[in-house]
């Protein structure tokens, strides 16, 4: 069965909860207002369960109601993960056996981001939920350049460093700045190295479109919940080759 | 509330006389240095105003202009007002605008007589703008007399961030009016790196909106009309951090911005900024607070986001101990250290919330006149709403426990998006319901003698103590290098802003220090 409905407490009956402000004053007439929303959305019924008076003008609502849209499973596109998950031990095996060097890594925020907790959790030893970060990994040279990096200085950093992949985290998406940040960065990276040269460009953060990748210039995208080890074994399949 | 823990006093005097000794080194750093941007707010306080039609600021282009001519280590001032004297320019912002054209060359007078005078008129200069802040410091006090204070402690502090300071004003009136003390204006994720502060109201920010002395003066107004029409002084706070830290400082005082983001290291950890550059411009600006009355907030929640908030517990505590020596060095009272700490642990972790109340009460009891800073989870904010307004409700109850003095409202939508009117409005009733329903729930609190809670801030005091004994033999400036506090490494010959610090020349001279430490 590719064919579901959202489930409530009975299998088929779709129903869903939404919560939302709109900018009138708490009357009746506000309460059909977010009641003709939600039909609009395709609630049907809505069941209005609450609403509150915010400040001046505005009305926070909870609806709760059936939908009758269907969702098939099979026509979801979603980047698979498409390369073997490896431990620790079997990444740092595989880049000294293939590589016979270490594996350069360089990561960075760029722009004026100034959120270090992906990049971080994805490079300090620390890690993130039980994993360790790639600093962690024997055969991984990590260079973590922080916060607020210029795509100059990151350009320059990974030639000195000669990268063989280039991390970059963007949290801040106001005005669409994460993907301004990325696209600019991509060009860099191919203006300044020919094609054979340029290291493996991976962004993350939580509000990418991981489908997004060639339009941004970049490799990969890895959105939220990646781990440290997902991305150690995305630079071993895409640089070193698979495991066996 | 003191006394729960049953803290051994010798080990807390122990830890005073630790963060004492590690930090005189810094101190003393700190007094034999200066800074571009210290020098800046010099000239702030002695009335230069405005900025080139690039949005450079004439503070900026008269530093640069003496730096280019003399250097820096004699202090801008007496090269500057000796400038005045010798061009007969009577408006310090003229002589800027001057100089900035290259129409005049600045020295060090060869005279004593002339060093004297420039001196005098420097310090009269300095002096008008120091009792400007003086006024505003007063203007403060007269308000709190007239309004009032909040009802209840924790103050709740909220925070406006939409970029745009025309949208922050009628979104701070607002939070006031749903309930909140103290607004703070976060600003644009680029500024701290930014070496000059922008001028005018501004529009445009990422992620939060620019700190500007006009910005400032438009939002103070904005909450004195909501103070008189609440009948209740709402106090307003801005980031005193980055490289215009000095500046910013001054600006606030003249602007009466009631508390600001002041913390001693990190600008060093987190935005990677010179150690020296940090330490310098810090003293200064704290010297500025303690003349304006502002309350700092100090920054350790940002330690527990990095590092894991158990086994890193004791940084929290060593970096209060070192901010609190720090700013009584720099003359704030006890009452304006609003020291920081967050509840980060893992809610996964067995015994979390037993964990939090411990550590809460620890800094609770250590320093137990200033008005503690208690910030919400981030890190384990996940996207799941429901469950992060549950945390949140405990986070204030540990804050209603424990007698924090100001509570930082934690939002449900924290690491999904800038709060939005309906998320502010849910986590303020979170807040109302625990602290109507349990705010003096902290006179029936007491943990049991020898039991979890106990030992627990025991052992952290205990951690601290041992790594204050580390840093002491090491240096800070060493500790700082090598990771110590929030594992990232910053040695002090490298970060950004380092060349803009100079060593004082045996003749520097600063009318604002010199007041600030008479």
């Amino acid at each position: 069965m590719s064919i579901v409905r959202p489930y409530g407490d009975t299998t088929g009956d779709g129903m869903v909860q939404l919560s939302f402000t709109l900018p009138v004053p708490h009357d009746k007439r506000a309460e059909g207002a977010a009641i003709q929303l939600a039909n609009k959305m395709g609630m049907d019924p809505a069941l209005l369960v609450h609403a509150k008076p915010m400040g001046d003008g505005f009305t926070f609502f909870v609806v709760y109601g059936r939908v009758s849209h269907l969702v098939d499973t099979g026509q979801v596109q979603v980047v698979e993960r498409d390369f073997p998950l490896l431990s620790a031990k079997e990444v740092n095996a595989v880049i000294k056996r293939r590589l016979r060097r270490r594996l350069n890594v360089v990561g960075a925020c760029i722009g004026t981001d100034a959120h270090t907790v992906g990049i971080d959790a994805i490079l300090n030893v620390k890690g993130i939920a039980g994993e360790k970060g790639l600093e962690y990994y024997r055969e991984l040279s990590v260079t973590n350049m922080g916060a607020q990096v210029s795509v100059p200085d990151l350009v320059e950093t990974a030639r000195r460093e000669k990268a063989d992949a280039v991390l970059v985290s963007q949290v801040v998406t106001q005005r669409d700045a994460h993907l301004q940040n990325t696209r600019a960065m991509s060009a860099a990276f191919r203006e300044a190295l020919p094609a054979g040269k340029r290291p493996l460009l991976i962004v993350g953060g939580p509000r990418f479109d991981e489908l997004m990748a060639a339009e941004l210039g970049v490799d990969r995208i890895f959105g939220r919940g990646t781990t440290p080890r997902e991305v150690a074994s995305y630079l071993v399949h895409a640089l070193v080759g698979g495991s066996k | 509330m003191a006394g729960k823990l049953d803290l051994d006093p010798r080990v807390v005097r122990e830890a005073r006389a630790l963060a004492a000794r590690a930090g005189q080194p810094v101190v003393d750093l700190a007094r034999s240095h200066t800074t571009v941007s210290v020098e800046r707010a010099v000239l702030r306080l002695a009335g230069v105003r405005g900025a080139d039609q690039d949005g450079i600021p004439w503070v900026n282009r008269l530093v640069d202009a003496v730096r280019a001519d003399v250097g820096l280590e004699h202090g801008v001032a007496v090269p500057v007002f000796h400038a005045m004297r010798a061009t007969g320019v009577d408006d310090v912002t003229v002589l800027a605008q001057k100089a900035a054209a290259g129409a005049v060359r600045f020295g060090v007078p060869l005279k004593k007589a002339d060093v004297t005078a420039a001196r005098r008129m420097a310090r009269k200069a300095t002096g008008d703008g120091l009792r400007t802040i003086d006024r505003r410091r007063a203007e403060r006090e007269r308000m709190i007399k007239r309004y009032g204070d909040p009802a209840q402690r924790p103050w709740i502090y909220l925070i406006v961030a939409t970029g745009d300071i025309l949208e922050d004003i009628p979104q701070a009136q607002a939070a006031a009016r749903a309930g909140a003390d103290v607004i703070a204006v976060i600003r644009s994720t680029g500024q701290s790196l930014l070496d000059y502060v922008p001028e005018g109201a501004t529009r445009e920010g990422f992620a939060g909106t620019y700190a500007t002395q006009e910005n400032f003066r438009l939002m103070r107004a904005a909450l004195d009309e909501t103070s008189k029409e609440l009948g209740r002084y709402v106090r307003l706070t801005n980031y005193a951090s980055g490289l215009c830290m000095p500046e910013i400082a001054a600006l606030a005082g003249l602007e009466r911005l009631d508390m600001m983001l002041n913390d001693s290291m990190y600008g060093i950890l987190f935005r990677d900024i010179n150690p020296i550059r940090t330490f310098v411009d810090q003293r200064f600006s704290r010297q500025v607070h303690a003349r304006a009355g502002i309350i700092i907030n100090t920054g350790e929640d940002n330690y527990l986001t990095t590092a894991d908030a158990v086994e890193a517990a004791h940084t929290v505590t060593v970096s209060q101990l070192l901010n609190e020596f720090f700013a009584h060095e720099a003359g704030l009272a006890d009452w304006q250290l609003g020291l920081g700490h967050a509840f980060e642990i893992n809610p996964e972790l067995p015994e979390s919330f037993r964990l939090e109340l411990a550590h809460a009460l620890l800094a609770r009891e250590l320093f137990p006149d200033a008005p503690l800073k208690w910030m919400p989870p981030t890190k384990h904010m996940t996207g799941d709403v429901f469950r992060g307004n549950l945390l949140d409700g405990f986070f204030n109850l540990v804050g209603a426990l424990t007698g924090q003095g100001i509570l930082l409202v934690g939002m449900m939508t924290e690491a999904v998006v800038t709060p939005w009117l309906s998320d502010r409005d849910i986590a303020l009733q979170n807040v109302r319901y625990v602290l109507t329903g349990a705010g003096n729930l902290h006179e029936d609190f007491v943990p049991a003698p020898g039991g979890f809670i106990q030992r627990r801030a025991h052992a952290v005091l205990a951690e601290a103590v041992d790594l204050l004994k580390r840093i002491e033999g090491d240096t800070l400036l060493n500790a700082i290098a090598d990771g110590t506090f929030g594992i990232m490494k910053r040695p002090a010959d490298r970060g950004k802003g380092l060349d803009g610090v100079a060593k004082h020349a045996e003749d520097y001279y600063n009318p604002v220090t010199e007041a600030l430490e008479s």
